[in-house]
């Protein structure tokens, strides 16, 4: 497996201005010491509930904004202060497409333009440019004809988000992240687009990073699936594992938490009470512990390590870590 | 036993100087005292603007509604909004999806609650705020007491969703309407909704009619549901049989949509084409530009309402004559 993109220690805490003098009062630890890999050709599943930091890794991935402490390598090279690989290069192989398929369009540009305008950035001639939209515009299945000179404002909710995906595939990347890309679509639009993404991976040889709340979706589409609680990783591992036989704690309720689909075997408890706690000031040791039934002294005294297995898999929890002094471990 | 809930033909129609929108376009069920009917839809299928029709809160100058709505022995399409008032509240009552836009931020929790039993059952205030104690109480809402001076800005949103839950049931109604209640919360928040919900009507014996996009959560809390397409039900049943056993072609495409036991990475079997344009719908069956088993008469007249068991409807001419049987899904819960 080669990685196409590492991650390392990545860190990102907001800082919570407030009072006279505007001053930071507190700090919002989004994302706090993340570090995973995606190998070329894969699709890497980030699931977590709000206020986790998925959405704000994701943002780091593409420099979207300043990352505090961490390496980011794409295919080897590392971007930051002294750059092997310039954050323009960066955004030629690595796109985003947002949930919000409507504020993530130029409202005032054909949607052939708004395709065309990465590429035309980056110095493709008008003519080239436009005839790759069009060749995009086929690809996610929006007629050429029909589509190329409408506003955003004339399409529809499922249309638009495949202009979007057309769009971040304009500047031919190899990693494209998928942040609640079909999370505001109608179950009937979200099958049609993943379909699409399906076929558009095989085809243009990409690899994803999907992030999403939604547990069936990340199921259906990843490789591997990465958990978040709070700004950490909790459990990482190859999607059967992770679905089959969780072992953190919070796995297992998130995935316990999931409505049965069957009314003859109905979630009789729910597995968690209250709700995730606030990522400003988040609890000591071990983020989870405050609503894990397992709790003892370690987990608020020590944070948890990420520690890997034998078959690709990490968990985050004193239970699983010989000698952390946990009573279960 | 006599429905407590009974909608015969309703029709709602929007009217603009550009286009009329056909929101809801027949509708007619019956719903028993402590039953849950989960009316599962896509956006735009008319289910909210059924259950806002029920308490009788569309526009009245911008809105048409026609059809009967009985609701607890009230006529509510008949009703003042004088009379309105009285029965919301007391007879019928609402949750939202988004508690924080049904709240108002600038009274607390406990006030909210108190005022609305003091305006329906003239109790004393000192009376009407032990009650809201209680009702925290009976929502889990920890700390109720000090919970009821807050105010819903200062609540998480399952917090404030249970605080709805609670001025919705504080003059103990009837029926209880339910738009969407889950949708914004995260998963292990919605799964305590649910459960909490579930118990709260079996307790109280409420009719409860939940509006939902998503199977799952219908499968979890409907007795019965009903699948709604271009403001009709396509298909109604007992939440075992149309989950399992789906009749209509679009349930069976929505329930293979909602990525259920799909082998991974394969393609699904998704629906084409989009949902139809409401102001103008076709003249026959609405799904018979997206169904694969469409056939020229399909899009000539209304598929009438078939039942093929006496509590099991379908709207689909090609079901009914016995030509196709959609497939039944794969049901998997998760291994935890």
């Amino acid at each position: 497996m080669t990685a196409l993109l590492s991650v390392e220690g990545l860190t990102k805490h907001f800082p919570v201005r407030g009072g006279l003098l505007n001053r930071a009062k507190a700090v919002v630890q989004a994302v706090d010491d993340v570090s995973f890999e995606v190998a070329v050709g894969e699709t890497l599943g980030i699931v977590g509930e709000s206020g986790c930091g998925k959405s704000t890794t994701a943002r780091l991935l593409m420099h979207l904004v300043p990352l505090d402490r961490g390496t980011i390598a794409f295919d080897g090279k590392s971007i930051g202060a002294r750059e092997d690989l310039s954050h323009r290069d960066l955004h030629r192989q690595m796109q985003m497409v947002f949930q919000d398929s409507y504020a993530s369009l130029n409202p005032r540009l054909p949607v052939s333009m708004s395709i065309a305008f990465g590429p035309l950035v980056h110095g493709v001639a008008k003519p080239a440019a436009l005839a790759r939209a069009m060749d995009l515009l086929q690809a996610v299945g929006l007629d050429p004809l029909l589509f190329a000179n409408r506003y955003p404002h004339e399409l529809s909710g499922g249309q638009r988000q495949r202009i979007n995906v057309a769009r971040a595939l304009a500047l031919e990347p190899r990693l494209v992240i998928l942040d609640e890309a079909v999370s505001a679509l109608d179950k009937s639009i979200e099958a049609q687009v993943l379909n699409l993404l399906i076929d558009l991976k095989e085809g243009f040889d990409l690899t994803y990073v999907f992030i999403s709340h939604d547990l069936n979706v990340v199921r259906f589409i990843s490789d591997r699936v990465m958990v978040m609680y709070l700004g950490k990783v909790v459990e990482l591992g190859p999607v059967g594992q992770i679905y089959r036989d969780p072992k953190h704690p919070y796995t297992k309720a998130l995935l316990g938490a999931m409505p049965s689909m069957d009314p003859r075997r109905r979630t009789k408890e729910a597995p968690l009470s209250g709700d995730p706690p606030n990522p400003i000031n988040p609890p000591s040791g071990c983020r989870f512990r405050t609503r894990c039934q397992f709790a003892e002294a370690v987990c608020a005294a020590v944070p948890p390590t990420l520690a890997t297995d034998g078959d690709g898999r990490a968990v985050a929890c004193h239970m699983l870590m010989p000698g952390s002094g946990h009573s279960l471990a | 036993m006599a429905p407590v809930v009974s909608v015969e033909n309703l029709r709602v129609r929007f009217t603009t100087p550009d286009a009329t929108v056909n929101a809801v376009n027949g509708v007619s069920f019956d719903l028993e005292p402590g039953r849950v009917l989960g009316i599962l839809g896509e956006s735009g299928s008319g289910k909210s603007v059924t259950l806002r029709a029920l308490i009788g809160l569309l526009p009245p100058r911008r809105s048409h509604v026609e059809g009967r709505i009985t609701v607890a022995g009230h006529d509510i399409t008949a009703m003042s909004e004088a009379q309105l008032r009285e029965v919301r509240g007391t007879k019928i009552a609402m949750i939202f999806q988004e508690p924080m836009t049904a709240l108002d931020p600038v009274f607390t929790i406990g006030e909210q609650i108190a005022e609305t039993i003091v305006r329906h059952e003239g109790v004393s205030h000192a009376d009407a705020w032990r009650r809201a104690l209680e009702l925290l109480e009976i929502v889990q809402i920890p700390s109720a007491a000090r919970r009821l001076k807050n105010y819903p800005h200062e609540m998480s949103g399952g917090m404030r969703q249970r605080a709805m839950i609670a001025l919705a049931l504080s003059c103990r109604p009837s029926v209880l309407l339910a738009d969407e209640p889950t949708t914004a919360l995260d998963v292990t928040v919605q799964i305590q909704i649910i459960v909490l919900l579930r118990q709260l009507q079996q307790e109280l014996g409420m009719a409860v009619v939940f509006v939902t996009h998503d199977v799952g959560v219908a499968a979890e809390v409907a007795d019965g549901i009903a699948v709604m397409y271009a403001g009709r039900f396509v298909e109604t049943g007992p939440a075992d049989t149309v989950i399992r056993t789906p009749a209509h072609p679009y349930t069976a495409g929505l329930l293979a949509s909602t990525v259920l036991g799909a082998a991974q990475g394969q393609r699904l079997e998704a629906i084409p084409g989009a949902p139809p344009d409401m102001t103008l719908l076709p003249p026959g069956c609405s799904f018979a530009p997206r169904c694969r088993f469409a056939e020229a008469r399909c899009s000539l007249d209304l598929p009438p309402e078939i039942a093929l068991a006496p509590d099991h409807m379908v709207r689909c001419l090609r079901v009914a004559a016995g030509e196709i049987t959609v497939a039944a899904p794969t049901l998997a819960k998760q291994a935890v």
